[in-house]
């Protein structure tokens, strides 16, 4: 789209769009293309000189078991949380789409963990479930629960999926929310005068005309659960116990930051850039097509 | 209506189960901000709040614990403070701008720099952490508040949301601007920035929330204590949770560390709904 009626002059535009050029520049495509250029070098062990390696460092990356385990985990931790949070945030929308008193009230609350940040619903969830004061742990062990995700890889993980979906809910609900009540009551008034029950009305009606959103809804949740959530991992778990919990993001972090490997995570990087610039990419399909047809 | 009345309590108890699952976590860490550290130690703690709340709440601001160096939370509070209003304010101040420029005037490489800035969008700081830490290193900026905050302003999103905005101004407003002399900064002044209040507004509470809970750069960019924020601050109380652990600090901290968001949303709830759903329309 392009506006008709326009201004003279290219000086005035170029000054006003110069400094978000200059910050993109410096701190985007610089970056960018050092992470590019590092995933092709090795280091030595001493930082003192690097030499061109070509595509081995990639190689290395998707020959080495604990990057694959971590992508493993990355799948089943999205998946987990995307699944979750769209289904309990189709959920509430629904509910809250039928009820007239009190719904202000509802939608509030709901909204709130938006505003929590990754990392502190991490803490909360956290204090919750530590096996020494949580006191949801104290309960599951009191139900003959043997609870400890310090020790348990599968008890971790699904401790960072709760407190990861937790946070994401309320994205979900609002746009869920938004979405039901654009479609015209007729439609499903129409439907119920024609024998449609409850049921009926909502999987033959309302889900298909929900689907543009739940599928731009998918993608969101899939890049939160890629990226946002490594405060969650770097606070309840620090992606242990033995990987459990070692989400791609936090080993390009871990690599590079304590582990040093400059070259394996800046390859792991340029894997990351590249699985992102994939989702960008349908989404904007999915972006277009809806405002070509809606 | 269509719902039959005979099971209109069905979505009140859903979503009452919704509330309950929304509220406990925050409650139980109430709870716990308000307790002396042994009762909770000596686990299971009480769900009934205790005696310690200003206590607690003065001893985090005030001293802090020994996990973070005895930097007290106020600081970290400030520290977040100052990093969430930069960036929201400084995301805006270099977005509304160009987005003024590469919709309203037609100029040579335009469509370049629309594509420049749009890309962006496509790769969140998580994935170039470390090259982008080597040059603010370079620069000088690591442990200052530009080095946190000028990375996190690189975005496209303030930028495509204000643009979308300006298309729908009309024609004739710009005609009549152009008839009356006026030229494009004029415009841009006492024109297209008063009509964007709202959305300016909206785009305000999302970009404060984005800062205030940033977490993987701030722990990156900043390593004196003197520099941490809230939210980095937490993970140093925690250590690693066992006996050492002051929980009724950490709990204080985090209900700290969650205030100031909630209080910006609850406050700006109906522009900050606007602004998030209505891009996607």
């Amino acid at each position: 789209m392009e506006r008709r009626v326009v201004f003279p002059g290219w000086l005035f535009p170029a000054l006003l769009l110069a400094p978000q050029l200059a910050v993109t520049f410096v701190f985007f495509f610089w970056p960018a293309g050092q992470a590019i250029l590092q995933s092709a070098q090795r280091g030595d062990a001493f930082g003192l000189s690097t030499r061109f390696v070509g595509v081995e460092n990639f190689t290395a990356v998707l020959a080495d078991p604990f990057y694959l385990s971590s992508v493993e985990v990355t799948m089943v931790f999205s998946l987990a949380v995307a699944v979750l949070a769209l289904g309990s945030g189709l959920l509430f929308a629904v509910m809250a789409d039928q009820v007239v008193r009190g719904a202000a009230f509802y939608k509030t609350v709901l909204l709130l963990p938006y505003a929590v940040a990754p990392a502190i619903a991490g803490v909360l969830w956290l204090f919750l479930f530590n096996p020494s004061v949580g006191i949801v742990a104290a309960a599951l062990r009191h139900a003959g629960v043997d609870w400890n995700y310090l020790l348990n890889g599968r008890q971790a993980l699904l401790l960072v999926i709760l407190a990861a979906a937790w946070k994401q809910v309320s994205y979900n609900f609002l746009f869920f929310l938004a979405g039901l009540q654009a479609i015209p009551k007729t439609l499903v008034e129409a439907a119920a005068l024609d024998g449609a029950g409850a049921k009926r009305r909502f999987w033959r009606i309302v889900f298909p005309l929900l689907a543009p959103t739940s599928f731009f809804l998918l993608v969101v949740n899939i890049v939160y659960a890629f990226f946002d959530t490594f405060g969650i991992i770097h606070n309840v778990t620090q992606g242990g116990p033995a990987r459990a919990t070692q989400i791609l993001v936090y080993k390009v972090w871990y690599d590079g930051v304590v582990g040093l490997d400059l070259g394996g995570s800046a390859a792991q990087s340029v894997i990351l850039m590249t699985i992102v610039i994939g989702l960008t990419a349908i989404q904007f399909r999915f972006i277009e097509r809806r405002v070509h047809y809606g | 209506m269509v719902s039959a009345g005979k099971s209109a309590w069905i979505p009140h108890a859903v979503l009452l189960l919704g509330l309950v699952l929304v509220l406990f976590p925050v409650y139980v860490a109430i709870v716990a901000s308000s307790l002396p550290l042994r009762d909770i130690l000596d686990a299971p703690m009480t769900l009934v709040p205790g005696p310690d709340l200003v206590t607690n709440y003065r001893d985090a601001l005030v001293r802090g614990t020994a996990g973070t160096n005895s930097q007290p939370v106020a600081a970290m509070m400030l520290n977040s403070l100052v990093m969430a209003l930069a960036i929201a304010i400084g995301k805006i101040a270099i977005s509304l701008p160009s987005a003024y420029a590469v919709t309203f005037f037609r100029f040579p490489l335009r469509r370049l720099c629309f594509w420049v800035i749009f890309v962006t969008l496509m790769l969140p700081v998580e994935v170039r952490i470390i090259p982008t830490y080597k040059i603010a290193a370079d620069l000088g900026l690591v442990d200052t508040y530009p080095g946190l905050v000028l990375p996190l302003i690189a975005s496209a999103t303030a930028t495509l949301l204000f643009r979308q905005f300006f298309l729908t101004i009309p024609d004739e407003l710009v005609e009549a601007a152009k008839i009356d002399g006026a030229g494009p900064g004029h415009f841009l002044i006492h024109m297209v920035i008063p009509l964007s209040r709202t959305n300016i507004a909206a785009l305000f509470v999302i970009l404060f929330i984005y800062g205030w809970n940033q977490y993987l750069w701030p722990l990156l960019v900043t390593n004196t204590p003197a520099m941490t924020t809230i939210v980095i601050g937490i993970r140093q109380m925690i250590g690693n949770g066992d006996a050492q652990t002051e929980w009724h600090l950490v709990m204080a901290t985090a209900l700290l560390a969650l205030l100031p968001p909630i209080a910006v949303v609850l406050a700006m709830q109906r522009w900050f709904v606007k602004g998030l759903i209505e891009p996607e329309k």
